[in-house]
């Protein structure tokens, strides 16, 4: 017994902070190939939570909380629940399927085996800084202060791009609207709508 | 792992029941093992023994509005009815519909339950009786981890491909994201006044009596502090706000198809929530653990100078009743106001916060911060850096305006407050007795003119 023990790991911070990566790695990992695989909508977006609590984990263990939790707010609570919004509205059958034709897939594979042999190549021709912050406490107030201080014109810019976003869906969405108004007969496109809604 | 830098890194300092528990600093093995036995008894007991309580309170709280005597069969004033449902529960027949997507109405209540459990990690019961107090952003972490909640109960009505449930979720779904925005920025109103998102700094800056509750820091956070309740109840789906499981029109919503232990998941999850909920306005709004003399405060500050651990022990028990009795008041407005609201439809709600809740939020923003502008804030730690009580300092410092201020708005609290539980009492106690009503046998005493004569 005691021979196990002692062929065990050491109990330290950088193994338990290893050991939680590998966690939180594997999950995200095999969250997301279950994005890719899974033909139903509704569970690929179940797998891309998985994928994004796992990421979130792992800037939790980057010592960068607020990116964790932004993560967390903004593509799980947020995006994903737009997605999975969009789905029950618009979709015939409560399980929709995805199914891709043969071109598609093979179209679909080509671009990910490059992208993930440039990847490759990246990773192995670049050497990653370790540059752990100074402070033990994770600056959130600095991060606020170069958001609205340096990189004040990006972050506004950013914001008139989802302004200009809103403006087009509600546009998109009264347009829908004032054509059903003026015509008294049925479109098929507004028969259809009316028909998943 | 050295690019890691792991939270556990920086554990280098005892923590006050490390320090009561070993003596000297123990090894990491024997603090995993530590906080893996912690979790597992302190974090899932006290967050289940806070759930039951609450559904126990609530069905006692609307039985008592409905004129009835809400359970009281199973142990003392019914306290145990929980357990025995939960029981009950747990021996039912898990179904699962057939035409469901079993796989994901199989994982639904967990993952409205995780989120909902994991945001008790950031919850200062006490200076010392948090569960991650180095956390540095632990109102947003909150808020982050019930905006996941959602997912499980939209998965719960889509995977029981039932037209009620879809409903359900989708209005869940609609409320949800159109109320986190009003909510994020009532908390935003009272994170400014304050300047940090750590809920145990929170709590310490607010330890020097009731006027440095954040709450009466300026009269924009006041005013917050109700829209962030208003925004808090949809968000949390509670009644007048209850439309995803609006019994009178989708049966039970969301979580019309699950039965047994499952069910009761989706039950504990709303409970917990609540009381997170609850728990972070009072830790916002309304001085967390510190009681309204500020007491607790100026202990604290001079036990640790005195390194008197068993002082701070007895204090930190005292804090963490004092926050469990502040989030319980918020969650016994949540319950009375259930039980007298009729609801709204969807389209008043989505109105009342689009047009209504997110429009005030915002001016209560601009507010807040022309208000610090003009009228300089009292910074620092109370007792550590000042001395709250000591008014003639305060003037002293030429903070006269803050002073006038704080000291009106925690007046109008005071009066508020003091006028609700009078109310309460006075309801309680001029009723009639609610038991003596259901077992007098002739409790009308007087009949009717109209009847008299009808006979």
């Amino acid at each position: 017994m005691n021979a196990i023990f002692a062929q065990l790991p050491e109990v330290t911070p950088d193994n338990v902070s290893a050991a939680l990566f590998y966690l939180f790695a594997i999950m995200s990992g095999a969250s997301a190939i279950g994005v890719a695989i899974s033909r139903n909508i509704v569970r690929t977006a179940v797998c891309l939570l998985f994928t994004l609590v796992g990421v979130a984990g792992l800037y939790f263990l980057l010592h960068a909380e607020f990116l964790a939790a932004v993560q967390l707010v903004v593509y799980a609570g947020g995006t994903l629940i737009l997605i999975i919004f969009g789905v029950m509205l618009t979709s015939k059958s409560p399980f929709s399927r995805f199914e891709p034709k043969l071109a598609e897939v093979i179209i679909a594979v080509s671009i990910a085996s490059i992208l993930l042999f440039a990847l490759f190549i990246g990773i192995a021709r670049t050497t990653f800084a370790s540059n752990p912050i100074e402070t033990g406490i994770y600056p959130v107030d600095r991060l606020g202060q170069v958001l609205l201080g340096d990189y004040l014109i990006p972050f506004e810019v950013v914001s008139v791009l989802l302004l200009v976003v809103m403006i087009g869906a509600a546009y998109l969405a009264k347009g829908r609207k004032r054509e059903e108004d003026e015509t008294s007969k049925t479109t098929t496109m507004s028969r259809r709508a009316r028909e998943w809604s | 792992m050295a690019m890691t830098m792991s939270i556990l890194a920086q554990a280098d300092q005892p923590t006050l029941f490390q320090r009561l528990v070993f003596d000297g600093t123990p090894s990491l093995l024997v603090q995993l093992i530590y906080g893996f036995a912690l979790c597992a008894t302190v974090f899932l007991g006290g967050v289940s023994l806070i759930a039951m309580f609450s559904i126990w309170w609530e069905r006692k709280v609307a039985g008592h509005i409905q004129s009835r005597l809400g359970p009281n069969r199973v142990g003392p004033i019914g306290l145990l009815q929980s357990l025995a449902d939960g029981a009950k529960l747990i021996l039912k027949e898990d179904l699962v519909p057939k035409d469901a997507d079993k796989l994901l109405f199989r994982l639904a209540p967990y993952l409205a339950f995780a989120p909902a459990f994991a945001a008790f990690l950031a919850l200062p019961f006490g200076p010392d009786f948090t569960f991650e107090p180095r956390l540095s952003v632990g109102v947003f972490w909150i808020l982050a981890i019930l905006s996941v909640e959602i997912m499980g109960v939209i998965l719960a009505g889509w995977a029981s491909n039932n037209k009620w449930s879809v409903y359900g979720a989708m209005r869940e779904a609609c409320q949800m994201v159109s109320y986190e925005i009003p909510l994020g920025i009532s908390i935003i109103v009272g994170i400014m006044a304050a300047g940090t998102l750590n809920l145990v700094q929170l709590g310490h800056m607010q330890g020097g009596g009731i006027h440095t509750w954040l709450i009466y820091r300026n009269p924009f956070v006041f005013l917050a502090f109700f829209s962030y309740f208003v925004a808090s109840l949809a968000s949390n789906k509670r009644a007048p706000f209850d439309l995803p499981e609006s019994e009178s029109e989708l049966v039970a919503g969301f979580h019309t198809e699950y039965s047994g232990l499952r069910f009761s998941f989706f039950f504990f999850a709303e409970y917990a929530a609540m009381f997170v909920v609850g728990g972070i306005q009072a830790a916002l709004f309304l001085g967390g653990w510190n009681d309204p003399f500020g007491l607790i405060g100026y202990f604290y500050r001079e036990w640790t100078i005195a390194e008197n651990w068993m002082g701070l022990f007895v204090l930190n028990v005292i804090g963490a009743g004092i926050f469990v009795i502040k989030a319980m008041g918020i969650i016994f407005v949540q319950m009375w106001l259930r039980w007298t609201l009729p609801r709204p439809r969807i389209d008043q709600v989505l109105y009342a916060c689009v047009k209504v809740l997110l429009p005030m939020s915002c001016v209560l923003l601009l507010g807040a911060a022309v208000w610090q502008w003009l009228i300089i804030e009292r910074a620092g730690i109370p007792w550590r850096d000042y001395n709250p009580w000591n008014f003639a300092e305060w003037v002293r410092a030429g903070l006269t305006g803050t002073l006038v201020t704080q000291v009106i708005l925690s007046l109008v609290g005071i009066a508020g407050f003091t006028a609700t539980v009078m109310w309460v009492l006075y309801a309680a106690a001029s009723g009639r007795n609610i038991k003596q009503r259901l077992t007098d046998p002739d409790p009308i005493v007087q009949v009717p003119a109209n009847l008299a004569t009808a006979k």
